[in-house]
């Protein structure tokens, strides 16, 4: 009885629930990602036409598709995510696709504007939309909910005003690029592509930019295990680690090697993935990121530690707006033409891609990695039950019933830890 | 006597670790039953299994009420039998009246229709028994806190409680509002009642129990009976730590240099009520390696005073002048009180001090992010190492720097919100209620490290309710009272009936 307490709780106790604690985020993330590949095995075997043996859901005509369909998604889904883990919601960016697109639609074709001037003034349209946003929500404390549902309508308004009804297009074949263009060869240099030998008729430089950013995966992932191990943090073991990364590399090189046996890689694809990384980069390692997470997970905390919280708000809804507006151009790009109805609804596909993702709708949790792949998901079943021939309205009902799924087994897994 | 309540050999592990292991409870009918122990030694959890909250099946060993073993899936089941609790913090609905949060899931309606006339007959004759003068229309956000408890004690009187289990009833009560607390208890003892009482304030216990029942890291340590022998506090808390604890207060060798900081006819007024004074021209000093106390009662304007020096994070139209080893200093943004170096360790450190969904780590440089990153890209390696230095040197325990805040016990959290303002290295530091709500063992270790501060020449100012606390840690005490300083003292020579004294004056002199 009168044995001093210990000072530390036993370590292997210690370590024992932090393993379980490591394991357990690690499984929400692997069960997303697991969840995305057997959506794509259920709509690859169901694709199958048995006359030919081939699935139409894996072509790399439909791989292309899939991205470009969905390339606006996910570029929204970075801005989006940080607007929600900041504790906030943006309603309005569907319109400001809209908007956006028949602003630059109308430059282009009556003002007859060059289109990179077009495309950097429609990015200031953009941020300065969203800008305005969120100085309404950060500095005039209205709700996020009020100031872009009343942005929503206003944007889809003057979208309908400056078009009148009209389809505004087409552009230059430039402009189209952004959405459906693909990075050049190098076979296609000095005509030597006529001259290769059947089984080399693949995209080249796509293959290589698949194999190679594999390799640098693999790497990064490596040398932060060997520093965590030197720290002596608790890291997870080697040979998952070696698994997880073989996994990961062969979607990778699978994934290019699919898209360089049609037309390489997408422009568009190349794009987000760069935003991708560069968000990723930003929420885990920044300063800014780190504090957008405290302020959506403890406003008053942030504040008192001197987090200049109001600022934080309104460069997250500058940021959704610039990313809105770039979805704008691809939307309109992809199109051909500036429609009135261009970005409907879009701001529920993103919010959706969010939530299923693992967002949490209270603010201070989420990352980029899960977004993108909760933004596939809704694509590729999207893709697959046009594919399979669902009707329109099913559709809806099958996404909403999987965004309920996916949000409920978060909040039950929460619940139960 | 009869035991109304038997908990028998229970053992609860969650993934990991053991919670409780071969607990033994038996409370016997119209008693006051104290249960004590650190901060995660089990008590909660232990209350927890009783209610229904872990429901039958995911704990080992019995609970047998009234004779039966009994077996609650929910905490319906547990209400239905009489057996209520009030936790810490309070479930009251703020925007409800009294009488509406008194019948809340309980109401007086037959089909669903609320008998309104009913309803408030009732409660007026609740409110007179738990002695709460206030109409039954009044909303629960215009009552106090002292007052809200007592709703919460009507609350459970509706729903016919037979054993009443309260956890820190008056961990957020003035010593007024504890003493008219604790003697309802007694009275509520008088005409039959069980009750169970969880409370770090062992003098109150020592008051009003019949037996103590102490937890030490999951298991019962022993029962005493408080009428067979006299218990003192020392007895109590030996069987709390383990070991002997001859002082509570660490020593320390006083080195106090010249003045550090000080604010002069500083007077701010509320936030919402322009031109309504909180703060009525307080002057402050401290110097260089000492420790100041600020006493006072509930409502005295301490906290509002220390938040609106930190950067003006409370109150509006605040004047008055802050110098810093002797300049004139602009504290106007927080950010600014910061560069500056001053620190303010918030009382409420769940809603106010910490990011709970987020790590031990990231919290301890949430502060002084600049401190570990290089423009505007943070090192995670500098912040392990900067993480791990504080769980270290503070004794943080925690399995791991990558620990969610939320799972912590209440004294490691606020070792962590320490951590955060010590990594901000300041000059001067505001802690309000350093030691709310946390266990002997971490209030010592809390102390030992108010010593260190001052003794590595910072100017340290303590704000507490607790006076013995004040008494002490501190060098010097100001005495507050209605927004202003109406006396200050030399620690040693100030005592609890010379500050309560200072308070009490100026209500005679006003009169």
């Amino acid at each position: 009885m009168s044995a001093p307490a210990p000072a530390v709780a036993p370590s292997t106790t210690a370590t024992k629930e932090m393993r379980s604690e490591l394991w357990k985020d690690n499984l929400r993330d692997y069960g997303l990602l697991l969840s995305l590949l057997l959506i794509v095995a259920f709509f690859y075997f169901w694709t199958l036409d048995p006359e030919t043996g081939t699935h139409s859901s894996v072509q790399p005509v439909n791989i292309t598709n899939i991205i470009m369909q969905n390339s606006y998604v996910i570029i929204m889904a970075l801005g989006m995510l940080l607007v929600i883990v900041g504790g906030n919601i943006d309603l309005s960016v569907g319109a400001i696709v809209g908007f956006v697109g028949a602003v630059a639609g109308s430059l282009m074709v009556y003002a007859k504007w060059p289109y990179p001037l077009v495309i950097v003034l429609s990015l200031a349209i953009g941020s300065a939309i969203g800008a305005a946003q969120g100085v309404l929500v950060a500095y005039g404390r209205i709700p996020s909910f009020i100031v872009t549902l009343g942005g929503m309508l206003i944007f889809r308004g003057l979208t309908g005003n400056l078009l009148l009804g009209q389809f505004v297009g087409p552009f230059a074949r430039g402009f189209q690029n952004i959405a459906s263009g693909f990075i050049p060869d190098i076979t296609e240099f000095g005509g030597i592509e006529a001259s290769l030998p059947d089984w080399a008729h693949v995209k080249l430089l796509s293959l290589l930019i698949g194999v190679v950013g594999a390799v640098i995966m693999f790497a990064m992932s490596l040398r932060s295990w060997l520093r965590a191990r030197a720290e002596k943090m608790e890291a997870e073991p080697l040979a998952l680690l070696i698994v997880k990364n073989l996994i990961f590399a062969a979607i990778i090189i699978g994934i290019a090697w699919n898209l360089s046996l049609y037309k390489g890689l997408p422009v568009i694809l190349v794009i987000m993935l760069l935003l991708a990384l560069f968000y990723g980069f930003v929420t885990t390692r920044t300063v800014v990121g780190r504090r957008i997470y405290a302020l959506g997970g403890n406003r008053l905390a942030a504040q008192l530690s001197g987090v200049k919280t109001e600022r934080l708000i309104f460069l997250t809804f500058a940021n959704m707006g610039l990313l809105a507006g770039l979805a704008g151009l691809v939307v309109a790009a992809r199109l051909n033409s500036s429609t009135p109805s261009a970005g409907n609804s879009f701001e529920l596909d993103v919010i959706a891609a969010c939530f299923i993702g693992g967002v949490s709708a209270s603010g201070g949790v989420g990352k980029v990695m899960n977004v993108v792949i909760g933004a596939l998901f809704m694509g590729v079943m999207n893709n697959g039950m046009s594919l399979i021939g669902l009707g329109i309205f099913w559709q809806q009902v099958v996404k909403g019933l999987v965004l309920l799924a996916a949000v409920g087994v978060d909040v039950y897994q929460k619940s139960k830890s | 006597m009869t035991a109304i309540l038997e908990m028998r050999n229970i053992t609860k592990t969650f993934p990991g670790v053991k919670a409780l292991s071969d607990v033994n409870l038996a409370v016997e009918e119209g008693e006051i039953h104290a249960i004590v122990g650190e901060n995660g030694a089990g008590k909660s959890t232990l209350m927890k299994v009783l209610s229904g909250v872990h429901p039958a099946g995911t704990y080992q060993g019995d609970i047998v009420y009234k004779g039966d073993v009994r077996k609650f899936a929910t905490i319906r089941d547990s209400e239905h039998l009489g057996i209520i609790i009030i936790h810490q913090e309070l479930a009251l609905a703020p925007q409800l009246s009294i009488a509406e949060n008194i019948f809340l899931g309980n109401e007086t309606a037959s089909g669903g229709i609320i008998d309104w006339g009913a309803c408030f007959r009732r409660a007026r004759e609740l409110m007179a028994k738990v002695g709460l003068r206030e109409s039954p229309n009044t909303l629960i956000t215009n009552i106090g806190v002292g007052k809200q408890q007592l709703v919460e004690i009507a609350k459970a009187l509706a729903k016919d409680v037979k054993l009443l289990i309260l956890d820190e009833p008056t961990a957020s009560l003035n010593e007024a509002d504890s003493a008219a607390l604790l003697n309802l208890l007694l009275g509520f003892k008088a005409q039959g009642m069980t009750s169970i009482l969880i409370s770090h304030k062992l003098n109150e216990i020592a008051k009003v129990a019949d037996k103590i029942t102490i937890i030490r890291d999951g298991s019962t340590v022993e029962t005493l009976d408080c009428h067979k022998e006299p218990i003192s506090e020392g007895r109590i808390i030996r069987g709390m730590v383990g070991r002997e604890m001859t002082d509570r207060y660490p020593p320390r060798s006083v080195t106090i240099g010249e003045e550090l900081f000080r604010i002069e006819d500083w007077r701010v007024e509320h936030p919402q009520h322009a031109g309504r004074e909180v703060i009525k021209g307080v002057s402050l000093n401290v110097r260089r390696g000492e420790v100041v106390g600020i006493a006072g009662l509930m409502g005295a304007g301490r906290t509002e005073l220390a938040m609106s020096v930190f950067g003006r994070a409370y109150g509006r139209n605040i004047r008055g002048k802050a110098t810093l080893e002797g300049r004139v200093v602009d504290i106007g943004s927080i950010q600014k009180a910061v560069a500056a170096g001053l620190a303010y360790v918030t009382e409420d450190r769940k809603v106010l001090g910490l990011v709970l969904t987020e790590e031990v780590r990231t919290n301890i440089t949430l502060a002084n992010l600049q401190g570990v990153s290089e423009r505007g890209v943070i090192d995670d390696a500098r912040e392990v190492a900067v993480a791990s230095r504080y769980r270290q040197s503070l004794r943080i325990r925690t399995p791991s720097i990558y620990q969610r805040a939320i799972n912590l016990s209440g004294g490691n959290q606020q070792k962590v919100v320490l951590s955060k303002w010590l990594f901000t290295e300041p000059k001067v530091l505001m802690l309000d209620e350093p030691t709310r709500g946390i266990d002997v063992g971490a209030k010592y270790e809390i102390y030992g490290i108010i010593n260190e501060l001052a003794g590595q020449g910072k100017g340290v100012i303590v704000i507490s309710s607790e006076m013995p606390e004040l008494l002490g840690i501190c060098d010097r005490i100001y005495v507050m009272n209605e927004g202003r300083f109406v006396d200050e003292m030399p620690a040693k020579e100030a005592s609890q009936e010379k500050i309560m004294a200072s308070i009490m004056r100026q209500y005679g002199t006003k009169q």
